[in-house]
C-alpha cells in the first residue's frame, strides 16, 4: 500500500533542511515557494529517507487568484507519495521554474499545461504549444477561457 | 574519399497506417537511420478537461469513455474510484466484483489489440490481428450483453454499476475463462518462439531501468524495463488485495520484453477473472446517492492500473455539482516521452516496430 | 536538430507556424458553403446526353468493387476494423482491401471526432482521392461533433470540410450500421450518370 506522507513532518524537515523553502502545509500537499522549487525537488529526490524519484502527475488548477501547478510525486523504492504545489500570482505570464531535468516525465506535462493554462516554466528545452496549433488565441481551461 | 551525407527530414502522419490513429512524428534521418525524432500530438484534443468543468460528475462518466477507446472500462472504473474516493462513498461487494471482472477483461482485450497490431507493425499483415480479433469480438459480446454497447460502455456509476449481469451472462464468461488459456497457448505457439519476430524485437528499442523510471512509464512498459511496479499490487484499490496474481516482469525493457509482459498479464487476468467469478456474492449493486451529486470542496488524486500504464484522475470539488477541475494523468502520452531515447541509431523500420511496441491510444494521449 | 553546414529549408518552428495559419485560413473558410463540383456543366450540357444503359453497366461496376480508404480518426475506426475483420466481413460487398493511399481509394470512411488541427490534412486527403469518390460520415462526432460539439478545438461536422454522401449515426455505430451505411452508398452510385460526374 503507498503511504501518503504526512504533510506536515515532510514540511518541518523541509524548513531544517532548506529554511524558507515552504509557505504553507494544506492537507494533502505541501506549498513551496515558487523560486525555491527547484532546491525542493532535487532535494525530495536525492535524500535516501525520500527517494522521490517518480514523477506522477503534473498539472496546473487556475483559482483566478493565482495559479497552482500540483506535483504527484512517488518514491517507487519506499512506496511513498507526496503532493507538492507551487502558486503564482501573476496573470499576465506566469512563471515557474521547470523540473525537465530532474524529472523527465515533466517534459510533455509541462508543455502540455503550457499549451492549455499558459503557465511559462523557465529552463525547459522546447517549450511550445503541445496539444493545439500555434496560433490558437488563449489558453482553454482558464476560468475566464469562453 | 569519403561521401557527404546530408540529413533528411521525414514527416511520419498524422494519417499513416503504423501510428495507431492520428499520430504524428517528425523524423530527421541519416540515410535509414533515425538522428531525431520529435512527436506532434493534438490531432485528437477534444478538450474532455474544459467540458468536464461544465458537467455533472455523472455526465462525466460518458466522456471518459472515449479516451482510451479500447479500455473504456477501466477509465470508468478510474474516474468513479476518484470521486467515490473525495466523496466518501462506499460501494456494495457485489459492485466491487463486477466492476474488477469488466476490468480485467477489458485489460485482456487491449493487450489483444496491443499485441495484433504490434505484429502488423512488424510485417505480419492482419494475420496475427485477425487470431486476436476472434478473442476481442467473445469480450465485446459479454460487454454487450451487461450494458448493451460495444465499444463506449459507459457501466459504472458513482456507487456501483449501471445494472445488474443478465442470465446468460455468468454461463459465456465461464466458457470464456476455460477456452482463454488455449488461444493465448496458441498465440505463443505462433509468436513467441518465431524466428522473424525474435530477430526484429530482441534487443531492440531498449529503455535502461533508470530512464524508464525518470521518464515516468508505467505499465507494460515500465515493467518490461524490469521495474516490478503495479498499481493494482503497489497501492491495492477497490478489491485486488482478496486476489491471487504475479506482475510479470521483463529482464532488458526491449520490444520482446514489451510483448513477452502483455501475453503474461493476460494469463493473469484470466487467473483474477476466474477468481472473481468464485467468489461473486448476490446483492445490491449500486448504492443511492443523491442526485445530482454534490462532492465536498477539496482535492482526489485517484490511480488505477489501466492497460497502458497508470490512469489518474486529479479533481477538484468546490462543493458544487460539476467538478472545479478535472486532470486526467495519461499514461501513454508520458510514456511516449520515451520514444525518442528508444529510436535513436535505429533504422526507420525498426521505429515503428518500437512505436508500436508502447502501445498507444491517440484518444487517451490528446484527451 | 542542428546540423553543421546544413541550412533546412524551414525550422520546425516554421513549420508549426505555417500550419497554424492552414488551420485558421481553413476554420474561416468552413463558415461558406463548399461549391457545386458539377456546376461548370451548363444546364444545356446535361439534357443533352443521355446514357442509360453505358451508365447501368458503369454504375454496375463501380459499385460492386469500391475500395475503402483506411482512414481512423478516433473510437469509431475500432468499429470500422470490426466491419472489416472476419465476423462482418465487408468482403461480402466487394470491398476486400482497404487502401492506405488516397490515391488508390474511392471511398472515405471518416471515423471519428475531426479536430481543426486534423482538419487540413482530412481535406487534403479528400483532394488527394481520384474522382469519383463519396465520403461516409461515420459516427455522431463527424456527422456534427457529437458529445464534443461545444468544444474549443472540435469541427461541428465533417461537412464542413467536404461534402458527405451518407451518414451513419450511432457512437460508435455498429459494424450493422456501416454496412447498411455502404449499401446505402451502393444505391446512390447505381442512380448516377456518369454524364453527370
Amino acid at each position: 500500500m503507498t503511504v501518503s506522507l504526512d504533510c506536515e513532518q515532510v514540511a518541518k524537515r523541509l524548513s531544517q533542511e532548506l529554511p524558507g523553502s515552504v509557505v504553507t502545509v494544506e492537507k494533502p500537499a505541501i506549498v513551496i515557494r515558487t523560486e525555491r522549487l527547484r532546491e525542493v525537488a532535487e532535494f525530495l529526490r536525492g535524500n535516501p529517507d525520500f527517494e522521490f524519484n517518480y514523477l506522477a502527475n503534473l498539472t496546473a488548477v487556475d483559482y483566478l487568484d493565482y495559479f497552482e501547478v500540483v506535483y504527484h510525486l512517488v518514491s517507487l523504492t519506499h512506496n511513498y507519495s507526496l503532493v507538492l504545489k507551487v502558486r503564482c500570482y501573476d496573470r499576465v505570464k506566469p512563471t515557474v521554474p521547470s523540473v525537465v531535468d530532474i524529472w523527465r516525465a515533466a517534459d510533455f506535462q509541462e508543455r502540455e499545461v503550457y499549451d492549455l493554462m499558459g503557465i511559462v516554466f523557465d529552463g525547459h528545452p522546447n517549450l511550445k504549444r503541445l496539444l493545439l496549433w500555434e496560433g490558437f488565441v488563449g489558453h482553454p481551461l482558464r476560468k475566464d477561457y469562453l | 574519399m569519403t561521401l557527404k551525407t546530408e540529413p533528411f527530414i521525414l514527416n511520419v502522419g498524422p494519417q499513416h497506417p503504423s501510428t495507431h490513429g492520428v499520430f504524428r512524428m517528425r523524423v530527421t534521418l541519416d540515410g535509414e537511420v533515425v538522428v531525431d525524432l520529435e512527436p506532434v500530438i493534438g490531432y485528437l484534443h477534444r478538450g474532455i478537461e474544459k467540458l468536464a468543468e461544465s458537467r455533472t460528475y455523472t455526465q462525466i462518466i460518458p466522456l471518459t469513455d472515449r479516451l482510451d477507446y479500447l479500455a473504456s472500462m477501466t477509465n470508468n472504473f478510474g474516474y468513479v474510484l476518484a470521486v467515490e474516493k473525495l466523496g466518501g462513498i462506499k460501494v456494495p461487494e457485489r459492485a466491487e466484483y463486477l466492476r474488477i471482472i469488466m476490468a480485467e477483461l477489458m485489460r485482456i482485450s487491449s493487450h489483444l489489440m496491443a499485441v495484433g497490431f504490434f505484429l502488423n507493425d512488424l510485417g505480419a499483415m492482419m494475420t496475427p490481428v485477425l487470431y486476436m480479433w476472434r478473442e476481442r469480438e467473445k469480450i465485446m459480446d459479454l460487454f454487450e450483453m451487461v450494458c448493451g454497447q460495444r465499444l463506449t460502455y459507459n457501466y459504472m456509476r458513482v456507487g456501483g454499476v449501471s445494472q445488474d449481469i443478465p442470465d446468460e451472462f455468468l454461463p459465456a464468461l465461464k466458457r470464456f475463462i476455460d477456452e482463454m488459456p488455449r488461444f493465448i497457448d496458441e498465440y505463443e505457439q505462433l509468436l513467441s518462439q518465431n524466428e522473424i519476430l525474435l530477430v526484429r524485437t530482441k534487443g531492440v528499442g531498449v529503455l535502461p531501468r533508470e530512464t524508464a523510471i525518470n521518464i515516468g512509464a508505467s505499465g507494460p512498459v515500465l515493467r518490461a524495463s524490469g521495474v516490478k511496479w503495479d498499481i493494482r499490487k503497489a497501492d491495492p484499490y477497490s478489491i485486488y488485495d482478496r486476489f491471487d496474481f504475479e506482475v510479470p516482469v521483463g529482464s532488458t525493457g526491449d520490444c520482446y520484453d514489451r510483448y513477452w509482459v502483455r501475453i503474461q498479464e493476460m494469463r493473469q487476468s484470466v487467473r483474477i477473472v476466474a477468481q472473481a467469478v468464485k467468489q461473486l456474492p448476490a446483492g445490491e449493486i449500486c448504492v443511492k446517492v443523491k442526485q445530482p451529486l454534490r462532492l465536498p470542496a477539496g482535492e482526489v488524486y485517484g490511480h488505477v492500473e489501466a492497460p497502458k500504464g497508470e490512469l489518474g484522475f486529479y479533481l477538484v470539488s468546490d462543493g458544487s455539482i460539476a467538478p472545479y477541475r478535472l486532470h486526467i494523468r495519461p499514461p501513454t502520452l508520458i510514456n511516449l516521452t520515451a520514444l525518442r531515447d528508444m529510436v535513436i541509431g535505429w533504422k526507420i523500420a525498426d521505429l515503428i516496430v518500437i512505436f508500436g511496441s508502447i502501445d498507444v491510444c491517440l484518444g487517451e494521449i490528446d484527451r | 536538430m542542428e546540423i553543421e553546414g546544413h541550412e533546412p529549408a524551414l525550422s520546425a518552428w516554421n513549420i508549426d507556424v505555417l500550419e497554424g495559419k492552414r488551420i485558421e485560413e481553413l476554420r474561416v473558410a468552413s463558415q461558406q458553403p463548399i461549391a457545386d463540383p458539377d456546376n461548370w456543366l451548363g444546364a444545356e450540357l446535361r439534357r443533352n446526353i443521355l446514357l442509360t444503359t453505358v451508365d447501368y453497366a458503369v454504375n454496375w461496376a463501380r459499385s460492386r468493387s469500391i475500395f475503402p480508404l483506411m482512414f481512423g480518426l478516433a473510437c469509431c475506426a475500432f468499429e470500422m476494423i470490426a466491419t472489416a475483420a472476419s465476423r462482418f466481413d465487408i468482403a461480402r460487398f466487394g470491398m476486400d482491401i482497404f487502401r492506405w493511399s488516397p490515391r488508390q481509394a474511392d471511398l472515405m470512411i471518416v471515423a471519428g471526432t475531426i479536430t481543426w488541427k486534423m482538419a487540413p490534412a482530412v481535406k487534403l486527403i479528400y483532394e488527394q482521392m481520384a474522382e469519383p469518390k463519396w465520403v461516409i460520415a461515420m459516427g455522431a462526432c463527424a456527422i456534427s461533433g457529437g458529445t464534443f460539439r461545444e468544444s474549443y478545438s472540435v469541427v461541428p461536422g465533417l461537412n464542413r470540410i467536404v461534402p458527405v454522401d451518407v451518414y451513419v449515426p450511432g457512437c460508435p455505430p455498429r459494424p450493422e450500421g456501416l454496412i447498411h451505411g455502404i449499401r446505402l452508398i451502393h444505391r446512390k452510385i447505381m442512380s448516377e450518370s456518369i454524364g453527370k460526374r
